[in-house]
């Protein structure tokens, strides 16, 4: 069962209570972009074997979309954290760092 | 309307003996009956190895990256369709190990958008020609397929879907309730929540040894030529000027004038080490299978109102399955929910299987794609093609995914019944969202 804790309402929540979302932290394209910048931010995705940060929303919870950092291989929470940032916080990347010494960043 | 029911259980371990070994060169051996039983006379001695275990040489004309079902059946009509035969398949495992190795083996071309429909109408024609084309028994089983439909609304969407698979030159019925109890009485009918209204039976559709396809490709492949090389993991791609050079792997450098990235559920590492970042995300689907029973499922059978598809084993394990577990995922494992989701769905379904005890479960990694079609198509770099986004429908596509991928690599062209699976439609907008749900990789 993955366990993530909701960064708003501070529940623990199984994935049963969650809703999955996508990759995190994508520059959004909109009119005006050109077309290569549109399709790259609607569909390309970075797709890591390890260290993912993707959007969660607590559905059945207090409802909010929030962001988490979890190793897509082992299935490791690095942590979760509000979704109004633009980049990871950096208590997030230094436990990262810390458990995968050679990561390679997040973009 | 035919439909047959399951045969009876055969020794075809027999027609694969040695399929498995390696190092011999006794690959000329045709496979028949008459050999099985003269075999079976003289203790089986006589069988030798169904492919070369050969070194990689220092350059091919193609080098097809994955030895699964996908790319060995590439590779195997590069020789056939094409002459091309100086091509090395490379494989960081054993062949076959990936999801051609695990899955629920379904076979059947009841696709209705134009783009998906003739491509899997074609891929259903080779199955039933493969076992002669292989001279290989991949115990292709035209059992039938239903699927159930449990309101007024799912009903018309199968009758337009029957409709296209008609219009496709395949074959389709709708059936009643009353239809549907000739074929499955087992079902639970009078459930309040999910009533059983009908079923889309598609005859043609049924089911083939999942193993059996890749070892039959594969030695087929290695009959006209092909080098199946195993325990070689690519490492780089090598470009120069926006031309493929050749691959870096675990046994050295190997030089190819075209290289065909074929990987499934890793195609976003591969892809990457060409510079390249694909419209996939990896994502798990479980699978599961009972301990062997006496015939009593004789169908394909999905459930239109959870995801669940069940069918039953030559040996007799009942194999289902449901949805993804819907986040990323390389784990080669799920999670409780979805297996609980399954059985739920399982038991509303078919109560009758309550008592079967579930031998084993697994997880394979899907390349899903935003539109839950696939992508066959030259990419930015000259002569490195990809074939990949099989989301988890990949195993009934392995003959006409090999033959169109073959044919592109061959030909520079894309094969007329995979136009539409080309990388740019994400670029235009044609999407080919055969489920209607949506631009998000987790929902097909």
């Amino acid at each position: 069962m993955l366990i993530l804790e909701c960064p708003y309402c501070g529940v623990k929540a199984d994935e049963t209570e969650l809703s999955p979302g996508y990759e995190a932290h994508l520059k959004r394209f909109g009119p005006g972009s050109t077309d290569e910048e549109f399709e790259a931010y609607m569909f390309a995705r970075k797709n890591p074997k390890g260290v993912h940060f993707e959007r969660w929303r607590h559905a059945y919870g207090c409802g909010k979309w929030f962001l988490a950092a979890r190793c897509t291989a082992t299935l490791e929470v690095f942590g979760t954290y509000p979704a109004q940032v633009s980049e990871p916080p950096p208590d997030i990347i230094a436990k990262i760092r810390a458990r995968r010494p050679d990561w390679s960043g997040y973009k | 309307m035919i439909v047959r029911t399951r045969p009876a259980d055969c020794h075809t371990n027999l027609f694969m003996s040695g399929a498995r070994g390696f190092g011999g060169r006794g690959n000329s051996m045709r496979y028949s009956g008459l050999r099985v039983i003269t075999e079976g006379l003289f203790g089986n001695k006589g069988w030798t190895p169904a492919w070369r275990d050969p070194a990689p040489k220092a350059e091919y004309d193609v080098v097809i990256i994955g030895g699964g079902g996908h790319g060995l059946s590439t590779a195997y009509y590069l020789a056939r369709n094409h002459g091309i035969t100086n091509v090395a398949v490379l494989e960081k495992g054993h062949l076959g190990s990936g999801n051609i190795g695990r899955n629920t083996t379904i076979v059947r071309a009841n696709y209705f958008l134009p783009g998906n429909s003739e491509f899997y109408s074609h891929s259903l024609k080779l199955w039933e020609g493969l076992e002669a084309e292989l001279n290989y028994n991949v115990m292709h089983s035209q059992r039938g397929l239903i699927n159930l439909f449990h309101s007024d609304g799912q009903r018309d969407a199968f009758v337009r879907r029957g409709n296209a698979m008609i219009n496709q030159g395949d074959d389709a019925v709708l059936l009643d309730q009353e239809g549907v109890r000739e074929h499955l009485p087992y079902l639970d009918f009078e459930q309040t929540r999910f009533p059983i209204y009908g079923g889309l039976l598609h005859p043609r559709g049924g089911t083939a040894r999942h193993d059996a396809v890749a070892w039959g490709y594969a030695r087929g492949a290695d009959r006209r030529g092909v080098d199946l090389i195993q325990n070689c993991e690519v490492t780089g791609i090598d470009i120069q000027g926006g031309v493929v050079r050749g691959v870096q792997t675990t046994r050295g450098a190997i030089r190819a004038k075209k290289v065909g990235i074929i990987v499934a559920g890793r195609s976003s590492q591969v892809a990457a080490m060409a510079g390249m970042r694909l419209p996939v995300e990896s994502h798990v689907l479980q699978a599961f299978v009972t301990e062997g029973l006496k015939p009593v499922i004789d169908h394909v059978i999905s459930f239109g109102m959870g995801h669940f598809y069940i069918s039953q084993s030559d040996k007799g394990g009942l194999v289902f399955g449901g949805d993804l577990d819907f986040y990323a995922s390389y784990a080669a494992r799920g999670n409780l929910p979805m297996v609980e989701h399954v059985m739920e769905a399982g038991m509303t379904l078919m109560p009758m299987i309550g008592r079967a005890k579930v031998l084993r479960s697994w997880g394979g990694i899907m390349d899903m794609t935003p539109d839950g079609s696939p992508v066959i198509d030259k990419t930015h770099v000259e002569g490195l093609f990809i074939d990949c986004g099989w989301n988890y429908g990949g195993f009934k596509a392995v003959p006409a995914s090999g033959w169109s991928m073959a044919h592109l690599m061959a030909t520079g062209e894309s094969h007329e019944v995979a136009r539409k699976f080309r990388l740019e439609r994400f670029a235009t907008g044609h999407l080919l969202d055969e489920e209607g749900t949506g631009s998000q990789h987790n929902l097909h």
